[in-house]
């Protein structure tokens, strides 16, 4: 596998959701969340109603992706902060330990400035939480079709012929 | 790559179709869409030219039921088939956990089926995947046109590990969700073996 699967624990969730919580209140934005690259929603915090997560996140990785492809193109390792202006809303996406991409939206009640500010700080936070859910894990990682607790391992065709089976 | 998330109880998984220019990929997916309910399914995205060929890709996230407590969601991707999009179908690469790939049955397109399964080796080498051995499902699509080739002949030229072959009509529905069944199949399997 070219990269390992991301693993999300309670522990470490609950972390991320108050990182973003604060990164929320503190730069006083609308909504703030987390994606990984390959357009897998994480978390996200604030006013969601009547915005389509699943899609804003698939487009959001789009979006890097293709903006890193740029950055190759001309010698850079990557862009690491995008900014779109809008009328009312903007958005601000950041790439955070390379892995994940942090984006929050804002409208006139912050301001770029600040929106930069506190996501610098957030970023440090996650930065953090990102390296020990690594490590947890890596350490889970070979064991887990072992662990007697993997709800994986005893996937039967049953199982999934009844996903299908409407 | 899959993500599972523990906290949330679930499994999210991505599904790339691809495939030559025009082969059915954007089909197959408008079908799925159309025939799943509501409840089971995000918006269908496309990032298409004006002319409906896909410019980056087309995205449909799907909610299939649950499996040993986890809600398994999966990602339906696919890709502009046209070759000079060669640096999106890269981007969209990333992360993959199974690949189904569209052949066009009619005989013109042979060889930007061979072109294409080519092309996508390569992308997945680059990514660090290896064709070998990633969750992979073959559709031999357009099996209603006239000049479609005979079905063994196509099986002959294009599979190349046994892989589970599909006869498709993506337009009417004929082989879509069998094809779409037998790579999420894979998929999960793929899950239990690590």
């Amino acid at each position: 596998m070219a990269s390992p699967d991301l693993v999300m624990y309670e522990e470490e969730y609950q972390q991320i959701k108050d990182t973003l919580h604060r990164l929320q209140v503190d730069s006083n934005s609308k909504i703030v969340f987390l994606v990984d690259k390959n357009g897998q929603q994480i978390a996200s915090m604030g006013d969601m109603q009547g915005v389509d997560a699943t899609s804003l996140a698939s487009l959001t990785a789009g979006n890097v992706a293709a903006t890193d492809g740029l950055a190759k193109l001309i010698g850079e390792k990557e862009f690491s902060i995008l900014f779109h202006e809008g009328e009312k809303d903007n958005i601000h996406i950041s790439l955070v330990a390379q892995r994940v991409i942090l984006v929050v939206i804002f409208d006139e009640r912050s301001s770029l400035g600040l929106v930069r500010l506190r996501v610098k700080k957030a970023s440090v936070e996650l930065e953090r939480t990102f390296e020990v859910l690594l490590k947890k894990a890596e350490a889970d990682r070979g064991s887990l079709a072992n662990r007697f607790d993997s709800p994986f391992a005893e996937i039967t065709d049953e199982d999934i012929d009844s996903l299908f089976s409407e | 790559m899959t993500f599972i998330n523990y906290a949330a109880r679930e499994i999210n998984c991505k599904i790339v179709y691809y495939g030559p220019g025009l082969c059915g990929k954007t089909t197959n997916l408008q079908w799925i869409y159309d025939k799943t309910n509501p409840q089971a399914k995000g918006k269908l995205i496309s990032l298409a030219t004006e002319t409906d060929r896909t410019l980056f890709f087309d995205f449909l996230p799907l909610d299939l039921g649950t499996v040993r407590g986890f809600k398994t969601r999966f990602h339906l991707y696919t890709v502009p088939g046209q070759v000079f999009y060669d640096a999106s179908r890269k981007l969209i690469l990333k992360g993959v956990d199974g690949m189904v790939f569209v052949a066009d049955s009619q005989e013109a397109r042979m060889e930007a089926n061979v072109e294409s399964i080519q092309n996508l080796d390569r992308n997945l080498k680059e990514q660090g995947y290896d064709l070998q051995t990633v969750p992979y499902v073959l559709q031999f699509n357009k099996r209603d046109l006239p000049t479609a080739l005979a079905m063994d002949e196509m099986y002959r030229q294009l599979n190349f590990k046994g892989e589970p072959t599909f006869e498709a009509v993506a337009m009417s529905g004929t082989g879509v969700f069998d094809t779409l069944k037998a790579i999420a199949k894979l998929v999960l399997l793929e899950l239990k073996k690590k």
